[in-house]
């Protein structure tokens, strides 16, 4: 049993042993074990079970991703910092931010939906970008430290619960319900945000999880732990 | 290929191999650990998510629960100079609905009222489905799972919509919106039915038609 695993390093005495075949994966939606092929630049293997798509070989992958977040994190300074929407009826003028948009909803007492607001669409963006950045800066380094492996495990939940698209969709229709009564005037912030809802996209779309853990995964080895003696 | 040909031999758990969820890595635990830990990443590993059918039930009854108020109780409040008017998510929808603007009266009924509703039934549908062990059917649950994945996100847009509306439109005394104890519980319904399909575990799908197969395996044999 132990023959067929091989002791690299682990960071903990009760972690789980590797395999020594890095090709075997086993598919994250039905658990059939398959041997991943290599597939060329731009395509993808699926799994041949439940046909999910277990990799996506994305070419030059660390490098586009860090350009695209670095364009993100602008996007999203800008998008945070100016006016969104603006509203002109009855001679005044009133403007509101993303923030905004959640400290009314605060102020109205409507304190969860308000919290639910800013974690969707302030939060939960920065944070995807903050830790894909990181990411994407580690991997640069010759020898990255596998501690960057930490904020790679948050990726997918940031992913999940990052909504600027969303929330773009349902300004575009508040938008519509008060053209009936006022003049709206589209801020800066707004094409800050389409673009940003752009990039986000881009980005997950161009990173490949496989090769940011290759590079970080056994660049740093630890102490050797005594072979497990091999049982016959 | 054939769904039909596969036994419990041939999942990671069916040869003690655990899956990170995190990272991807195919890992041994230790013998006589079931709880184990990634060696790359860190993260705790299982074979299965824990009680994963008791939680997304869990979620499901109390979204089901929060579906009725958020559908009858108002999410948007109009106090005008003439007096105010309490608005339903479905009169925003037919209220929206107008030469220019059908498009997306369309698109917030689809994504405020029809997914909701239709992730409610699938999820127990799915529920349901593994419960009784089902070999029928499992690409198109295995689909209709990803479909669950991919659209419950979008159920957000009316929070976001009342969210703006509520915010912008402050031009007291005339005129201002501001938001209805709906609006809560609807929220509440779009969270409970994406944690529960965040608990679900899609694996689960499939391990009734490995158990069983095998099962029939061992009788032929």
């Amino acid at each position: 049993m132990v023959g067929n695993d091989m002791q690299l390093h682990h960071y903990h005495a009760d972690c789980n042993r590797p395999l020594a075949d890095a090709s075997l994966v086993a598919c994250p939606d039905c658990d059939l074990l398959q041997r991943l092929p290599e597939v060329p630049p731009g395509a993808s293997a699926r799994c041949r079970r439940c046909d999910k798509e277990l990799w996506r070989h994305k070419p030059d992958s660390i490098n586009r991703t860090l350009a695209l977040t670095v364009a993100a994190l602008v996007l999203y300074v800008i998008a945070n910092s100016v006016p969104m929407l603006g509203l002109n009826a009855v001679g005044r003028e009133a403007f509101t931010t993303v923030i905004g948009g959640a400290a009314q909803l605060w102020h109205d007492g409507q304190k969860i939906v308000s919290a639910l607001v800013l974690f969707s669409a302030v939060v939960s963006p920065a944070l995807q970008i903050g830790f894909l950045l990181l990411v994407t800066i580690g991997c640069q380094r010759e020898r990255p430290s596998f501690w960057f492996g930490g904020f790679l495990r948050f990726v997918r939940v940031t992913r999940t619960w990052s909504m600027i698209e969303v929330m773009l969709l349902g300004v575009m229709v508040a938008l519509t319900k008060m053209a009936d009564y006022a003049t709206v005037i589209p801020g800066l912030a707004l094409f800050a945000l389409f673009g940003l809802a752009v990039l986000l996209a881009a980005m997950q779309a161009s990173f490949d999880p496989r090769e940011a853990w290759k590079r970080i995964e056994w660049a740093e080895p630890q102490v050797q732990p005594p072979k497990a003696e091999a049982k016959p | 290929m054939n769904a039909m040909a596969t036994t419990a031999a041939e999942t990671a758990m069916g040869q003690g191999l655990q899956s990170c969820h995190a990272c991807g890595l195919l890992s041994r635990p230790l013998p006589g650990v079931k709880a184990g830990r990634c060696p790359r990443c860190d993260e705790p590993l299982v074979f299965r998510k824990p009680a994963s059918l008791e939680r997304t039930l869990a979620c499901l009854i109390a979204a089901t629960i929060c579906y009725i108020p958020a559908n009858l109780l108002p999410v948007l409040t109009t106090n005008t100079a003439t007096g105010s008017e309490s608005d339903t998510i479905m009169q925003g929808v037919v209220l929206l609905w107008s030469a220019t603007g059908w498009p997306l009266s369309i698109i917030v009924l689809i994504a405020s009222i029809m997914i909701p509703s239709a992730k409610i039934v699938a999820l127990f549908h799915l529920i349901l489905t593994v419960r009784r062990g089902s070999i029928t059917n499992h690409t198109q649950r295995a689909q209709l799972y990803r479909t669950l994945e991919f659209i419950g996100r979008w159920s957000m847009v009316d929070v976001f919509v009342d969210t703006f509306t509520a915010s912008l439109i402050q031009l007291q005394p005339l005129m201002s919106v501001e938001p209805g104890p709906g609006l809560l519980f609807f929220a509440a319904v779009v969270v409970l039915t994406m944690l529960a399909v965040e608990f679900f575990d899609p694996r689960l799908i499939w391990d009734s038609a490995a158990s069983k197969h095998s099962t029939r395996d061992i009788q032929h044999a």
